[in-house]
């Protein structure tokens, strides 16, 4: 198959870096997937078609690593070694715990508030801003890239975690709200 | 047989020989097949100018009947005649029981999971029963197009899960046929409508057949369909409208619903009569003929239609809501509601799905061909028969594939809606000190416990050398083609022990029984069965030649060295001449992976160049856009 030492930015001829256009991310994704999908080897020889078959899972791989913000931060995180992409560490950060605890409560309460649907609007509209801040924070740490900044993104990159998990649960409860009626 | 040809070496214009291919809707109440000739794609009508088959075959000791002659004798011969076989394909015994009022038929349950039907001609299981739909379809296509078909596309609901998409490709194999790719009929829908129209943007398909119910959210861009999200019921449809409708209407002529099979079938079919006349009037008259030569005479109002069937409608909403949901995108994105299926003529339909998306359904292309006809587009594609094509579709797993953990509960691997085709991988340890197998097993659904998902397969690691609890790094690994099949693999990481497994289904067929049916269906002796493998190994010599002449006329003066090409060229000739003299199919067998082998490097190239022409394309436009940005 092609290089699979590449990584994923180099897949896509992108630079490597937090920031980057996602139109063009999705172009070259699409560009990709018309040369090696299975689809362009359905009537090939096997050989062809289990290589496409790789082609096109890795293509497809790469693409959703780089597509999400968390998950990109993450893959940026290994490639810059030192293990700070899969080293299991403890958030250092009271004040931010102690409001994930402070959201966590108030999305509990939300079922038995007066207008359930406008106070979880309203909550989710919070966690979304928290996100779009953690981002931004990842921004400028990759574009530093000093030891100490990478070991904040790494910081960063665990908040985003708590604060997805909490949006994804957010969600759950907006399903839930909407199949009651 | 004909000579093989051989292209002239440099020579730049492929004499690409064109394949027969056809697009297959294998529905629940009909089916239908579709090429594209000179262009067009269109449905195929039978001897009598019909375009539709209905999915219904007729078992009895003089033989098998399929389509609108079973159809007719449903009624008489309830046991015997075998419809809506999609809804039990790929299904236990134990899971047709929820459905099992609706299916008047006896199963023999002796013979292992897979239902065996009886019948006045034997024990048919519901795929042999999709196969024998799947022939005549197939006869029609080659009567039509004048040749063996060289593949097909076969259209499935987004929502089959691994067990009914294996059944479906196993009933195809029955039927003689190569399947190209099962493909997702949202999907061929939205294939249908978007060459129709060239128009980029966000797309959902609505579409609800006679049993079963997808929606999908997909986004087209310069020929790429792109699925974000899908989901649906794979046992809701207009069936399910006709037995609440037959329900109320046996309800009001006073009749026991413990009642004898041929009213029960008679109220079915005076229940779709009626849902039918109520898509053109306000209210339908009904007459049921009931056992003792009485009969009962009411009428049905849309109100009370409405009444019956809206709490079927509201599900196919719900799943609709989480569908949009899981693509993220808004509601207001969305551009297109496109109307698919039969079901979709009942008009409360189209108004809660027009209420739901707040816009008026598109339902331009006759919703029953539909699905064929995108199937045949990509049948044709497929095929290699438009090189320069630029349409590519993107698909989705429908639902989450993972393995049951300690305590009955399922630890996700790949989740629902994720992009095929997709590789990933988990480690687990062992629980046990010295713990020296595992059972893995395969589940798909949605739920945290493995009780409320479906069970896809069980297999054990063996040999695990032992170790303390918790110390052995097992690697699972699931992989989902193309078509939607899983494949799971089982390694140790430190001693390298592995297992893996096709999953075959716990509700399939096993490859023995499958050989064992086709060997009965063809029911010769041993010297067919030695003809018949050689006829598909000379077919896939064809196609291997086919594939590197067109390759070799394309770029060989660019990727090959002229002792690399004579290489490849010989042994083009050598499996040439093969494919031609031999009389002897594992001979030929080998001769094509040995070719194969051979031209490994050359495919390498082909593909490696392809892909850096993708992406030097895309360097000049970042390069502008660069420019441009410099400028302001």
């Amino acid at each position: 198959m092609f290089d699979f030492s590449k990584n994923y930015f180099e897949l896509f001829g992108m630079p490597v870096g937090f920031v980057l256009d996602a139109a063009e991310l999705s172009a070259r994704y699409r560009e990709l997937q018309k040369v090696v999908h299975p689809d362009r080897y359905a009537a090939s020889d096997g050989h062809s078609q289990r290589l496409s078959l790789q082609g096109a899972t890795l293509v497809n791989e790469a693409y959703r690593t780089l597509k999400d913000p968390l998950t990109r931060a993450q893959y940026l995180l290994t490639l810059k070694g030192a293990g700070f992409g899969d080293r299991k560490r403890t958030l250092d950060d009271p004040a931010f715990l102690m409001q994930q605890m402070e959201l966590r409560e108030a999305l509990a309460d939300v079922r038995g508030s007066g207008d359930p649907q406008s106070e979880l609007d309203a909550l989710m509209q919070q966690i979304s801003g928290m996100i779009k801040s953690q981002i931004a924070q990842l921004a400028v740490q990759f574009e530093d890239s000093s030891p100490e900044q990478l070991d904040a993104a790494a910081q960063t990159v665990q908040k985003m975690q708590f604060l997805n998990k909490l949006h994804a649960e957010a969600e759950a409860v907006e399903a839930d709200l909407a199949e009651a009626y | 047989m004909a000579l093989l040809q051989i292209a002239e070496p440099g020579q730049t214009d492929a004499p690409h020989q064109h394949r027969l291919a056809a697009g297959i809707d294998l529905g629940t109440t009909n089916s239908l097949v579709a090429t594209v000739r000179s262009g067009k794609a269109g449905t195929l009508p039978d001897e009598q100018g019909r375009h539709i088959l209905p999915s219904v075959v007729r078992y009895s000791s003089a033989g098998v009947e399929v389509g609108e002659a079973a159809r007719l004798a449903a009624a008489d011969d309830p046991l015997n005649t075998i419809s809506s076989a999609k809804r039990m394909i790929g299904r236990g015994l134990d899971e047709l029981a929820s459905l099992g009022g609706r299916l008047p038929y006896e199963f023999s349950s002796a013979q292992g999971a897979v239902p065996r039907i009886r019948t006045a001609g034997g024990d048919v299981t519901p795929i042999e029963v999709s196969a024998e739909i799947l022939k005549v379809l197939a006869r029609r296509a080659t009567a039509t197009l004048g040749g063996e078909l060289a593949g097909v596309v076969i259209t499935v609901p987004a929502y089959f899960d691994d067990a009914q998409r294996q059944a479906t490709k196993d009933a195809a194999r029955l039927a003689g046929l190569h399947v190209y790719r099962l493909l997702n009929e949202p999907t061929a829908a939205a294939v249908a409508y978007g060459l129709d129209r060239g128009a980029d943007g966000v797309h959902a398909i609505y579409d609800l057949g006679g049993g079963t119910f997808d929606v999908s959210i997909l986004r087209l861009n310069k020929g790429v369909f792109e699925v974000m999200a899908t989901g649906g019921d794979s046992a809701l449809g207009g069936d399910d409208f006709d037995a609440a409708i037959a329900a109320w209407l046996l309800d009001q002529a006073g009749v026991a619903e413990e009642t004898d099979r041929g009213v029960l079938r008679h109220a079915l079919d005076q229940a779709r009569a009626a849902k039918e006349v109520l898509s053109e009037q306000a209210e339908a008259d009904v007459e049921l003929r009931l056992s003792a030569g009485e009969s009962w005479c009411g009428t049905l109002s849309r109100a009370q239609f409405a009444q019956l069937v809206d709490p079927l409608i509201r599900r196919t909403i719900n799943t609709c809501r989480r569908v949009v949901r899981d693509a993220g995108v808004d509601l207001d994105e969305i551009e297109d509601v496109v109307m698919v299926g039969g079901s979709t003529r009942t008009l409360r339909v189209r108004e809660k799905v027009g209420e739901f998306f707040a816009r008026e359904p598109l339902v331009d292309i006759d919703p029953d061909r539909v699905v064929a006809i995108g199937a045949a587009i990509q049948a044709d594609v497929l095929a290699g028969n438009k090189p320069d094509e630029e349409m590519l579709l993107l698909d989705v797993n429908p639902l989450s594939l993972g393995v049951e953990t300690m305590g009955g509960l399922t630890e996700k691997i790949i989740p629902r809606n994720t992009t095929l085709p997709v590789a990933r991988a988990q480690e687990f340890t062992t629980f046990r000190d010295g713990q020296s197998a595992m059972a893995i097993h395969v589940v798909q659904g949605e739920r945290e416990l493995v009780a409320d998902c479906r069970s896809l397969a069980r297999f054990e690691l063996r040999d695990i050398p032992p170790m303390v609890a918790g110390a052995a790094r097992i690697r699972v690994t699931f992989s989902v083609d193309a078509d939607g099949l899983l494949h799971v693999e089982a390694r140790e990481q430190t001693s390298g022990v592995s297992a893996s497994v096709e999953v075959k289904p716990s509700y399939g067929l096993t490859d023995d029984e499958v050989a064992a049916m086709l060997q009965a269906s063809i029911d010769h002796a041993q010297e067919d069965m030695d003809q018949r493998r050689l006829v598909e190994e000379q077919v896939e010599a064809r196609r291997v030649i086919e594939a590197l002449q067109a390759a070799l006329s394309s770029d060989a003066d660019e990727l090959l060295s002229a002792q690399e090409r004579e290489t490849v060229e010989q042994g083009l000739g050598e499996l040439a001449r093969l494919a031609d003299e031999s009389k002897d199919a594992r001979q030929l067998e080998a001769a094509i992976v040995k070719l194969e082998k051979d031209c490994e490097f050359y495919v390498e190239r082909r593909m490696n160049s392809g892909i850096r022409k993708a992406m030097a394309g895309h360097r000049v436009d970042e390069f502008s856009q660069e420019d441009g940005q410099e400028a302001d």
